[in-house]
């Protein structure tokens, strides 16, 4: 199979920017990216750098983008995405992170985060004779978040990373849940606490881009959306973040539907709401723009009620 | 086609003209739509941080009412709606026994979800119900020489099994290019068009989503758009309304005029500025509105 491969290309020492070059490798049926970028290296040129290791979806080192999407160059396969994506393939190194070499990146960022969140065991009290005792299930849980290889292909495509490298980001966040959520550990309040501070679960814009990027199926913001929930459990309501929710509850909750005005009010509260909405609340006059001030409740709002109660929101 | 209509909580108030745009379009290209007037929001993803039962059960509660009208396909005009009401839906025809379970509740109000409900979006049922070259034919005032940005919005874009783009809907990520293109209008392509508008973090941490706004309209602007379009009110809340604020954070005046899908068919179907309510925007989508040659009412 004759395969064309578009490389982003960029040497510190001679390069004053990055720039594709293209390749053709011939490769069989069963061909991934990586292979056609090793066949590169070892026939054309041997200077394109990358990192690999397993070659098989294990080690976690190869990821890069492949047609712009963040994945793992051995797990992609070359015919399928001739097939669906076209003939020419697209390689860059991964987003969000400074380019060291060609396809590799500094991975300093990923791993401050990673140890931000405290990713390890911290049981409290007397320490068993043999070992810990816990459920199945209860392990079942965590079982997904801890399929994570650390590829850090989640965090290339993350976009609030794009626009705050100060956020947690998904690997780190699904890492905390792991721990927050494991019952051996002593410490699940402190933690929790830790991890609804700013630059925290809260600051995820649930774009779903983390999903689709994880190569074990994490589904990392699912995992935030985890970690959100436990805390609001376990009374941590003051933060924006919860205050929202459970003012978007009481409103559905009220009438049915959603009432955006009053989501405003009680979210920032009444007087921050008054000063930063003001401004747009005058655009929005002149241009005949508010939204019903009244807001109406459907004829069966008390049926959506009754849901609420019975599910305990 | 007839379908059970669910216009989201946004489309008549946050952004009100989108409501009456897309019925009169819908009029106008033959979709029959029965408002299912007894529907619940969805919970637009924020009340499963709370709940995910709840939302589960709201959200078969409403594909019930659309089964009680006898109706199988449930359309939206929000992407967001569209994203809840589609995982909602796939979790709950995966498993059976769960369905079940939250019949029960909804028996109280003598309901039932049979599990038979499509759901949709009017930017998909234009693809694939209306059909391309239907609507080509009824273009009367095409978008010529208008350059126009698609953005679509996370919740019609992932994740893709949910969506059933892997299956056989995989080119639904290009379906506004094939609607601007249907118009006479050119779609450019910018990095931004498949990202996220940042509205669902402008309560709690506004910064991000203000760069996430003039990011993404910059970089259609670079690109010579004269207008970004979107199937998504709540990115046409945070793209339009918070413009100005993303432009002054910036530094940088933006002026790009957000539209909502239906406004952007609307106009090459022969309606006016005031019929697709283009005046009521915060950005003033003035440029786009000469340059299409739109009647003003
Ligand atoms: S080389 Fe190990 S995951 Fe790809």
């Amino acid at each position: 199979m004759d395969v064309t491969l578009k490389v982003k290309r960029f040497d510190p020492e001679t390069d004053e920017a990055a720039h594709f070059e293209e390749y053709q490798v011939d490769l069989p049926e069963y061909g991934a990216v990586l292979d056609g970028l090793l066949a590169i290296r070892d026939e054309q040129d041997g200077s394109l750098s990358m990192r690999c290791s397993c070659r098989s979806a294990i080690c976690g080192s190869c990821a890069m983008k492949i047609n712009g999407k963040s994945r793992l160059a051995c797990k992609t396969m070359v015919s399928q995405l001739k097939e669906l994506e076209g003939d020419v393939i697209s390689v860059e190194p991964m987003g969000n992170q400074p380019v060291i070499k060609d396809l590799v990146v500094n991975m300093d960022m990923f791993w401050d985060k990673v140890n931000a969140v405290q990713p390890y065991l911290r049981p409290e009290g007397p320490v068993p004779e043999k070992e810990y005792l816990v459920s199945n299930e209860s392990m079942m849980e965590l079982a997904v978040a801890m399929n994570c290889i650390m590829c850090g292909a989640c965090v290339s495509d993350c976009t609030v990373l794009e626009v705050d490298k100060s956020f947690l980001g998904p690997a780190a966040l699904a890492k905390a849940f792991r721990f927050a959520g494991d019952p051996r550990d002593g410490h699940k309040e402190e933690r929790l606490q830790l991890y609804t501070e700013p630059n925290g679960v809260w600051d995820c814009t649930r774009c779903f881009m983390c999903v689709s990027a994880c190569p074990k199926d994490v589904a990392p913001m699912e995992r935030i959306m985890d970690v959100r929930a436990m805390a609001m459990e376990a009374g941590l309501v003051n933060t924006r973040g919860a205050r929202h929710v459970d003012a978007f509850a009481s409103s559905v909750k009220h009438s049915g539907r959603l009432n955006e005005l009053n989501l405003a009010l009680k979210t920032f509260g009444f007087i921050r709401a008054g000063i930063d909405l003001a401004p747009m609340g005058i655009r929005r006059l002149f241009k005949r723009r508010l939204p019903p001030l009244m807001h109406k409740k459907i004829a069966t709002a008390k049926n959506i009620a009754r849901l609420f109660d019975k599910l305990g929101v | 086609m007839r379908y059970a209509f669910w216009p989201g909580c946004v489309s008549r108030a946050g952004t009100p003209e989108l409501y009456p745009a897309a019925t009169a379009v819908a009029e106008k290209i033959g979709m029959e739509l029965i408002e299912l007037e007894q529907a619940s929001c969805t919970g637009a993803g924020v009340l499963g941080e709370r709940n995910e039962e709840l939302v589960d059960t709201l959200n078969a509660r409403n594909f019930a009412l659309a089964e009680q009208m006898g109706l199988d396909t449930l359309l939206t005009i929000c992407s967001t709606c569209q994203g809840v009401m589609s995982s909602v839906n796939y979790k709950l025809r995966e498993k059976p026994d769960y369905l079940a379970k939250i019949n029960e509740s909804l028996a109280e109000e003598g309901l039932e979800y049979k599990g038979t409900v499509r759901v949709t979006h009017m930017m998909w049922a234009v693809v694939e119900e209306l059909g391309l070259s239907n609507l080509k034919e009824m273009v009367v005032r095409p978008l010529n020489g208008l350059k126009i940005a698609p953005f679509y919005g996370c919740y019609i874009l992932r994740p893709r099994y949910v969506l059933g783009m892997n299956e056989e809907h995989a080119h639904r990520d290009q379906y506004l290019e094939y609607i601007i293109e249907a118009l006479g209008g050119e779609p450019i392509d910018y990095e931004g068009k498949l990202r996220c508008c940042g509205f669902p973090i402008m309560t709690i941490n506004e910064a991000n989503g203000l760069k996430m706004v003039s990011n993404h309209t910059l970089e259609a602007k670079d690109m010579g758009a004269h207008a970004l379009v979107t199937p998504c009110p709540l990115c046409h809340l945070n793209l339009d309304e918070f413009q100005p604020k993303a432009a002054k954070s910036a530094g940088k005046p933006i002026n790009m005029p957000v539209l909502h899908l239906p406004q952007m068919i609307g106009t090459a179907l022969g309606f006016s500025v005031r019929d697709m309510g283009l005046q009521r925007h915060i950005v003033s989508t003035e440029p786009f509105i000469e340059l299409s040659g739109m009647p003003r009412r």
